[in-house]
């Protein structure tokens, strides 16, 4: 009956890739078959040693390796739950619900021109996406990433699988602007875009699908208590009437956190 | 060892339910807690027509706690009967429909469409805002509470249960109020109203500005609050505020509470309802308790 739990995971290892940024690996155990489960762009909810963070943190897969059961998540210090996270050692433990929410789905588009959108640090889900599509055969993929400056955060491991190319608002390495600008600016085309990232980013790569009448999934980001699709906390406005709420409103946790572009106001 | 109670005439298997709105219908916890094991499941507060709810964020961490300000959003009470009380109707756990209303129109409607309906008790929400009173909940005022009190028993089929808001001078007026207006039962406490400012962006963290606080940062208020309530009226008393184990259960029910109900804590652990009654019965094992009614008020 009860089949799903929360489960005492195993840091394996963890780096620090830049300032304020952490990559982890967490292994599961045995009985939680979570990795064979896992699809880019779901995410887990970590939860804090320290009993006073009651809620979980939801942060996106990064990577997946079926056969060990790992899942790999990269990170910012964004407070005191992810700076607990931050100093967790290999060998140390982890409470952690996963895998959750939907994530990108792959369809015959995929396997056309793929135009993969990352900002900041809504690249990491980007780049299990990347790897995803590369080990399914896709031979046409482009990633287009924004930073705000050139710490250029998992540039050179996205490399491994598509041509890359590179927005920042400081200038300091490719386009000086947004990654909108980057797509123009080369004339990129696409069959299909997936994007992660600030909303003004997602706002500025739905209009760019609208306009050229293609297909974008987008990861949305909210504020959670559940996770798993129960408080209504997490909610964004829906098009149309939503079937489980029964009104405009999809929880992201449960419904999302990707979504078709038009089917949410953003 | 016997854990079984009896709450307003509904013989339940164990003391321990869900909290409003912190558990859905069930349906999202079914795959962590065997929903067969709860004494009872308490659904989260429906309306009489669908409610959207507040804008986002509508959740924030404190210490030791949350605020929400989810605004009772649901899917109004025709989708719920048709929906949702069959999907616990699977389960062998009794049904407590938590409702809410912005008239006492709008509650007596929700009350009178699950009249013929095979669920246990009713649990009338009367921390909403009156739109009658400007935002002030029913709640605060215990005239206002006696008569809506009244008016639901009028047209309820079911038992009634009251469920107090703590953010009043004295929870006794309230309770001895709902007893006076006819409740079967009352239940505390909801949320206490608080804000959180973030400090970077000097604004206030909640869409809302205010949001209800839960979790184990309230139970001490929540565990005062019980007793004073239990001692104040003759009908039972539903405990909650900040219950994450079976330690905190039972503070609830020695202080006065025939049932207990497990909230915020599901968010930390999804299973933490199935806990709470594991760990009751191991305290009574452990402590030769044979009857639970034992402990219930012993102080
Ligand atoms: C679906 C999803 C995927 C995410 N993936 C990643 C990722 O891969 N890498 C990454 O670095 N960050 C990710 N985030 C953001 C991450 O969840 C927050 O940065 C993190 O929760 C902050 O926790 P904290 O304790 O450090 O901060 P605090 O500010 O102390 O947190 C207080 C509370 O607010 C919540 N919170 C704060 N900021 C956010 C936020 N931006 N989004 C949601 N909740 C927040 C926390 O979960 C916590 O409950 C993701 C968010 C969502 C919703
Ligand atoms: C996200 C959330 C939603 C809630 N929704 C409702 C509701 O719809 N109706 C209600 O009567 N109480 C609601 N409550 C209050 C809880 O049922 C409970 O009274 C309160 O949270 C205290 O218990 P706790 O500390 O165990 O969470 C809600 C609480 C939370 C945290
Ligand atoms: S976090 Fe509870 S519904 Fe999404």
């Amino acid at each position: 009956m009860a089949d799903k739990k929360k489960c005492t995971a195993q840091v394996t290892s963890q780096i620090k890739l830049a300032e304020d940024i952490y990559s982890m690996w967490i292994k599961f155990p045995e009985d939680a078959d979570v990795a064979g489960m896992a699809v880019p762009g779901q995410f887990i909810s970590m939860y804090c040693h320290d009993g006073s963070r009651m809620l979980p943190r939801p942060i996106s897969i990064c990577e997946i390796n079926t056969p060990d059961n790992m899942l790999r998540v990269v990170y910012r210090i964004a407070g005191k739950g992810t700076e607990e996270f931050s100093k967790l050692g290999a060998d140390s433990t982890i409470d952690v619900i996963a895998p959750l929410g939907n994530g990108f789905t792959i369809n015959a588009h995929s396997f056309k021109r793929t135009l993969l959108i990352g900002g900041g640090i809504g690249i990491p889900p980007m780049l299990g996406l990347a790897r995803s599509l590369k080990d399914n055969g896709s031979t046409s993929i482009e990633a287009v990433l924004g930073y705000r400056d050139g710490t250029l955060l998992l540039k050179d491991e996205f490399e491994a699988y598509a041509r890359v190319y590179v927005s920042t608002e400081d200038g300091s390495a490719g386009i000086k602007g947004n990654v909108v600008d980057v797509i123009k600016e080369y004339g990129i085309q696409a069959d299909i875009i997936y994007a992660c990232g600030p909303l003004p980013m997602l706002c500025g790569i739905k209009a760019l699908a609208r306009e050229r009448g293609i297909k974008a999934q987008l990861s949305l980001e909210e504020r959670m208590a559940c996770g798993i699709g129960a408080c209504l906390g997490c909610v964004c406005q829906s098009k149309e009437k939503d079937g489980h709420s029964n009104v405009n409103n999809k929880r992201i946790c449960k419904d999302g956190p990707v979504f078709d572009s038009e089917e949410i106001l953003i | 060892m016997n854990l079984s109670v009896n709450f307003a005439g509904v013989e339940m298997k164990n003391p321990v339910t869900t909290a409003s709105g912190t558990f859905g219908s069930g349906a999202e916890y079914k795959d962590f807690v065997d929903l067969n094991k709860l004494g009872a499941v308490t659904t989260k507060g429906v309306s009489s027509v669908p409610w959207e709810g507040n804008q986002t964020p509508r959740i924030c961490e404190t210490y030791g706690g949350m605020l929400n300000a989810i605004g009772l959003q649901n899917p109004g009470i025709d989708l719920f009967i048709e929906r949702d009380i069959p999907f616990l109707k699977q389960y062998d756990t009794k049904i407590i429909v938590n409702i809410c209303g912005r008239t006492p129109e709008e509650y007596a409607e929700v009350v009178q469409k699950l009249a013929d309906e095979d669920i246990d008790l009713l649990e009338i929400n009367i921390s909403c805002p009156n739109l009658k009173a400007g935002g002030l909940a029913f709640g605060q005022n215990p005239e206002v509470a006696r008569q809506i009190t009244d008016k639901v028993k009028r047209c309820a089929k079911q038992p009634v249960i009251m469920k107090l808001s703590p953010n009043v001078t004295d929870i006794t007026e309230m309770a001895k109020a709902a007893e006076a207006g006819g409740a079967d039962a009352i239940s505390l406490i909801n949320t206490l109203t608080g804000m959180k400012i973030d400090i970077n962006k000097r604004t206030f963290v909640l869409a809302n500005k205010t949001g209800g606080l839960s979790g184990p940062a309230i139970k001490p208020v929540a565990v005062r609050m019980v007793y004073q309530a239990a001692h104040a009226v003759k009908i039972p008393v539903l405990g909650m505020g900040g219950i994450r184990d079976s330690e905190d259960a039972l503070e609830f029910i020695m202080a006065g509470a025939t049932m207990v109900a497990v909230g915020t804590a599901n968010f930390n652990n999804p299973s933490a309802t199935e806990d709470v009654i594991n760990g009751i019965a191991a305290f009574m094992e452990k402590n030769r308790v044979k009857d639970i009614n034992e402990l219930i008020g012993c102080l």
